[in-house]
Parts: structure tokens; C-alpha cells; sequence
């Protein structure tokens, strides 16, 4: 198997007394998009702050693309994109000089620069706005030049710390389709963090994390699956036959809910197929829906993730409450 | 439309890297200042006023205590100076700002040395702080200050040497500071006495002693005497009017000669150069 692009041993950070990240272990494979999800102030961002060589670890180790993030900083730093929460371009300069002033930063060769900023301008659509001020750009297009400039000096692992926070349902997708493109396009490694349910669907595998601490590993699927069977609904002709043939046939409970036989099974979409062909009642219509991964988080941490959210900042009022 | 991947290998960090982001950072100081017609009209404003308005003004009241030179010839060179520091302070607050603004954040997870983007700033701030210098420059003969070559020269190098070494000192003030009202509070009380004592505004002969004490001590008095030395070694005046207007810097009763005091700003600026590296290699 090749290197891992990111491999964290028992990573932790302290801030004074408290622990933000309590001793995290994971690898992402080359080529992988990995998801971080948890709720705000869970360790995301220091999390990544210490992968991206911004923060010291308090104790434990890390490498980003083979280099450890302490003592070889430089490859590290030479090797990663980044895309921070907060913007961090210039606004008085125009898209082009924001991006022309990373590639001299970042030494990317003399000859290749004119065509690398040109690609991936082209690639998040900018490239006819280059020449105007950042200043006045909507949000989303902040959000995909940075995204560009992230790219331009090629790096092995991009790093996305809520990439799509504050922007609105469209430009959301919009970035996700960039981001998508870009897996084809370029062999990278993709770590994002969110704290929205829906993109974390878009990833590999996802990490879990609350309180500091990964809770579960895996792929959505999988997660989804681990946390409980598909609920299937049906129309039938008959629903009093439907159900004692569910009950007979197959083992399962069913009962009508919303005017539809209801019942709960595994993989269901393997078992429809199983149901026209062996239930002998006429189905109608058939809906087969998953679980999602809100009932995943619930599952794992016991709360929403914005029953989280609250709880957290309801404790950072009464800490800072406490400290009058 | 997808055109082939441009792939990008970044070589290994070198001095010629090093160089590169010296460069840049310095580019885009260039960039900001050109770009922000406002900032570069209200500091080519402020010299006119001190000079014409000011220097006027007062010059009525000196006239007859300085025989054979207009007032606005001594305050020349202390505006040179005075405007070259104003620009050159701004310059290193920009620091905050990208602070404030996150840009600094790009600059500091770059693969460079943190040295490189700091003197990239200094270099920047200097380099602004003597194009404003040149529009002041070009004002000699209205104060009766002569186009004299050799003369233009040693004022320009004087200023970049200021100037570097201000911006030193406000990077190092700013290394810190989180948001740009502390940094101009700060800036002001720092400056504004350094100012006063340096003999940009009034002559340093014949002070009470406690604040000829202070003005030895003001690096800034370092700075603006060399201009005026310049200033007036190309001047016809009578000595007596000279010696009260252009006494020079004294250690008890030792004339130091302006290579000495140039120097010493050159020292300043190295150090200062070195303090704002080593904080920003601190600042994660």
C-alpha cells in the first residue's frame, strides 16, 4: 500500500487546562477525500491547524505527505493547500496579483506560473474576472479563489476547513462541483472538515469527532448501515395480506404508518426485488430511504449535531459567566 | 477546454527562493501604495502644510533672529524626514492589518523563512517612504534649496536608511498587535515625541539641558541631522546663523561626525531588523 498522505499517533493539544484534541489517532490514504465532522468547537480546526504546521502538538505525532509536521515544517508546508475558514486574500489586489503573489511565495518555477494560474482560474471560473479587485467579489467567489490558490503550487494534500460555511445553498453545490472536478483532475488528497450533515456524503470516509475525540471511523455507507436497517414503505392492494405475508415470508414486523405498510430491513434496496418477486400481494409503489448521517451522529454521540452546538456555547456562557 | 494538467513540482528552498519572496512581498507593498490614490495624496498633502503653511507662518516670527535664510530652508530637511517616517510607519502597520484581515495567514504557512517576508516589509515600507521623499525632493527650489546632484543623492540614500530603519521599528511594534487602533495609538506616542526632540521642527542649539539630553538620546536625531548636514553644506549662510540652525549632534561637547550617526541608525536598523524576525518566528 502507498504511504499514507496523512497518518496522526495519539495527537493532542492543550490550552492551559483545557483539551481540545485528546490524544486522536487516524491515516488517510492517498487519493482519499476525508471528512472531519463534529459540531463547533469540537477540535476540527486545531485538529488541522497542527496537520497544516500552524499549531505545535501538545503531545503525539503526525506526518503530512511522509513528513513529520514538527521537525520537517517546510516540506510539509510545500506540499499542502490550504483553504481556512476566515478569507485571507487581499482585497485591494486583483484575483490574478493574489494568486501571482502565492506562486512567488510558494517558489512555484518561472516558466510554469503564467499557465498554472491560467488552469486553475479556468477550473473554479474565475479566469475572465482576473483582473478585478478581490474586494469585489460575492463570498462564494472568495471562497473558490482561494480554492485555486490552494491548488496552484500542486500540492499533495488540500486541506478545506469548512470550506462552504456561510455561503448560500447554491454556491454551495457550485464549490462542491469544483471539488469533485478537482479529484479527477489532479491526484490529491482532500481533508476537509464541515459541520454540515449533508456534504459530509461527498467524502471517502469521515471521522466522527466530539469532544475532542474520533469517535467512529468509516466510510458514509457504512456508517449509515452500522446505525440501523433502511426503512422501506410500500402501497399494496391489500395492506392486511401485505403485512401477515411480511410477517410469514420474511421474518419482518410491519405495520401501516402514514397510510403505507411500513417496515424496517437491511440494505433495502437489495430486498425489494426480493419483495416483488416473493410477496404475492400487488405492490403499488415502493420507497426504500436510508438512514442519514444526522442519525449517524445521533447514534454515536447521543445528541444532534445542533443539540451539540448549543450545549457548547451554552458552556462557554456559563464559563464566561463563571469567570466574572 | 480542459487543458493538460500543468503539473507543479516546487523545488527545494534555496537563497534564490528566499530572494523571490523578498520580492514579492516587497511588490505588493508597491502595489498597495499605488493602488490607494487617498493614502499617497494625504501624505503628499501633509509636508505641503508643514512646509508652506507652518514654516511660513512661523518663519515671519524668526526672520529676524536668523539673518540670510528663509525658516522654510532649516525646516526642509526635517520635513524630508518627517514625511519619510509618517510613510514609513503606515507601511509597517499594514502588518496589522493583513493581520486583521487574515492575509497575513498566507504569508506566515508559506515554505519561506519568516526573514524573508520581513525585511520583504521593510524593504517595502523603505521603498515607499522614499518615493514620497522624491515628490519632497522636488520641492527644494521652492525653499531655495539647490538641484544640486551629488546633493539629491546623499539626501535619497539618507532617507532609504531612515526609512528602513522606522519600518524595522514599527514591524516590531506591530509583530504583536492585534488590531490597527492600538497600533496607531501606540505609534503616535512613540513617534510623536521622537519627533518633537529630533530637530525636525526646531533647532537642537541652545536648549535647557534636560532636553538637550533628550535630544542625544532620540535615535531619530540620528536621522534628521545627517539631511540637514546635506542640506546645508550647499548653502551659503552666515556662521553665526549656521551654528544656531544646524549645531549638529554633540556628546559632551564631542561633535560626532555624520558618518558616526549614520552608522548608528544603520546599527538601529539591523537590530530592529533582527527583534521583528525573531518575533514573528514566535508568533504561531
Amino acid at each position: 500500500m502507498a504511504e499514507a498522505a496523512v497518518a496522526v499517533k495519539g495527537l493532542t493539544k492543550t490550552y492551559g487546562k483545557i483539551e481540545a484534541v485528546k490524544g486522536v489517532d487516524f491515516e488517510v490514504a492517498p487519493g482519499e477525500v476525508f471528512g472531519f465532522l463534529g459540531p463547533n468547537g469540537a477540535g476540527k480546526t486545531t485538529t488541522i491547524s497542527m496537520l497544516c504546521t500552524l499549531a505545535d502538538p501538545s503531545g503525539g505525532s503526525a506526518t503530512v505527505a511522509g513528513y513529520d509536521v514538527v521537525r520537517e515544517r517546510d516540506e510539509v508546508r510545500r506540499n499542502i493547500g490550504l483553504v481556512f475558514q476566515d478569507p485571507t486574500l487581499d482585497g485591494y489586489l486583483s484575483a490574478e496579483q493574489n494568486l501571482r503573489f502565492h506562486a512567488e511565495l510558494y517558489g512555484v518555477p518561472k516558466t510554469l506560473v503564467d499557465d498554472r494560474i491560467r488552469q486553475v482560474m479556468e477550473m473554479v471560473a474565475l479566469w475572465d474576472r482576473k483582473g478585478d479587485k478581490v474586494q469585489t467579489f460575492s463570498g462564494g467567489m472568495k471562497r473558490r479563489l482561494e480554492i485555486a490558490r490552494g491548488l496552484l503550487h500542486s500540492p499533495r494534500v488540500l486541506f478545506l476547513d469548512e470550506p462552504t460555511v456561510g455561503l448560500d445553498p447554491q454556491t454551495r453545490s457550485a464549490i462542491w462541483g469544483y471539488i469533485n472536478r478537482l479529484r479527477r483532475a489532479e491526484d490529491i488528497t482532500i481533508f476537509m472538515t464541515t459541520h454540515y450533515m449533508d456534504e459530509a456524503e461527498f467524502c471517502d470516509r469521515i471521522a466522527i469527532i466530539d469532544h475532542g475525540e474520533i469517535v467512529v471511523i468509516d466510510s458514509p455507507e457504512a456508517l449509515k448501515a452500522s446505525v440501523g436497517e433502511d426503512r422501506v414503505q410500500i402501497q399494496t392492494a391489500d395492506d392486511e395480506a401485505a403485512i401477515a405475508a411480511l410477517r410469514d415470508r420474511f421474518g419482518l414486523e410491519a405495520a401501516v404508518r402514514e397510510g403505507q405498510v411500513t417496515f424496517a430491513v437491511a440494505s433495502g434496496e437489495q430486498f425489494v426485488p426480493r419483495l416483488f418477486a416473493e410477496l404475492g400481494v400487488p405492490i403499488r409503489s415502493v420507497s426504500v430511504s436510508r438512514p442519514s448521517l444526522d442519525d449517524v451522529f445521533m447514534s454515536y454521540t447521543g445528541s444532534t449535531i445542533r443539540d451539540a452546538e448549543a450545549e457548547g456555547s451554552a458552556n462557554a456562557w456559563m464559563r464566561a459567566m463563571a469567570r466574572r | 477546454m480542459a487543458t493538460d494538467v500543468v503539473g507543479v513540482r516546487i523545488p527545494l528552498r534555496t537563497a534564490g527562493h528566499d530572494m523571490r519572496a523578498v520580492k514579492v512581498v516587497l511588490h505588493r507593498e508597491m502595489l498597495r501604495f499605488v493602488n490607494d490614490r487617498t493614502r499617497m495624496l494625504s501624505m503628499l498633502i501633509q509636508p505641503v502644510l508643514w512646509l508652506f503653511v507652518m514654516g511660513t507662518g512661523l518663519g515671519s516670527l524668526a526672520q529676524g533672529a536668523i539673518p540670510g535664510i528663509d525658516f522654510r530652508t532649516f525646516m526642509y530637511p526635517g520635513m524630508i524626514a518627517m514625511t519619510v517616517i509618517m510613510t514609513a510607519m503606515f507601511s509597517a502597520g499594514s502588518i496589522v492589518w493583513d493581520r486583521e484581515f487574515g492575509f497575513l495567514r498566507e504569508m506566515l504557512v508559506a515554505p519561506v523563512s519568516r526573514g524573508a517576508i520581513v525585511v520583504g516589509k521593510c524593504l517595502g515600507g523603505s521603498v515607499v517612504a522614499v518615493g514620497q521623499g522624491v515628490v519632497i525632493l522636488a520641492m527644494a527650489g521652492l525653499v531655495g534649496v539647490p538641484y544640486d546632484p551629488a546633493l539629491m543623492l546623499t539626501l535619497l540614500a539618507e532617507m532609504f536608511l531612515a526609512a528602513f530603519t522606522i519600518t524595522a521599528f514599527g514591524v516590531t511594534l506591530a509583530a504583536r498587535m492585534k488590531n490597527m487602533q492600538t497600533f496607531f495609538g501606540l505609534m503616535q506616542m512613540a513617534i510623536m515625541p521622537m519627533m518633537f526632540l529630533s530637530g525636525a521642527m526646531f533647532p537642537l542649539a541652545n536648549l535647557p539641558s534636560w532636553l538637550h539630553v533628550l535630544t542625544t538620546v532620540n535615535p531619530l536625531t540620528y536621522a534628521v541631522d545627517p539631511m540637514r548636514q546635506a542640506v546645508f553644506s550647499r548653502l551659503d549662510v552666515p556662521p553665526e546663523v549656521d551654528a544656531t540652525l544646524n549645531p549638529g549632534v554633540s556628546w559632551f561637547g564631542w561633535q560626532v561626525p555624520v558618518p558616526l550617526e549614520l552608522g548608528l541608525v544603520a546599527l538601529m536598523g539591523a537590530v530592529l531588523l533582527g527583534v521583528a524576525i525573531v518575533q514573528f518566528r514566535r508568533s504561531d
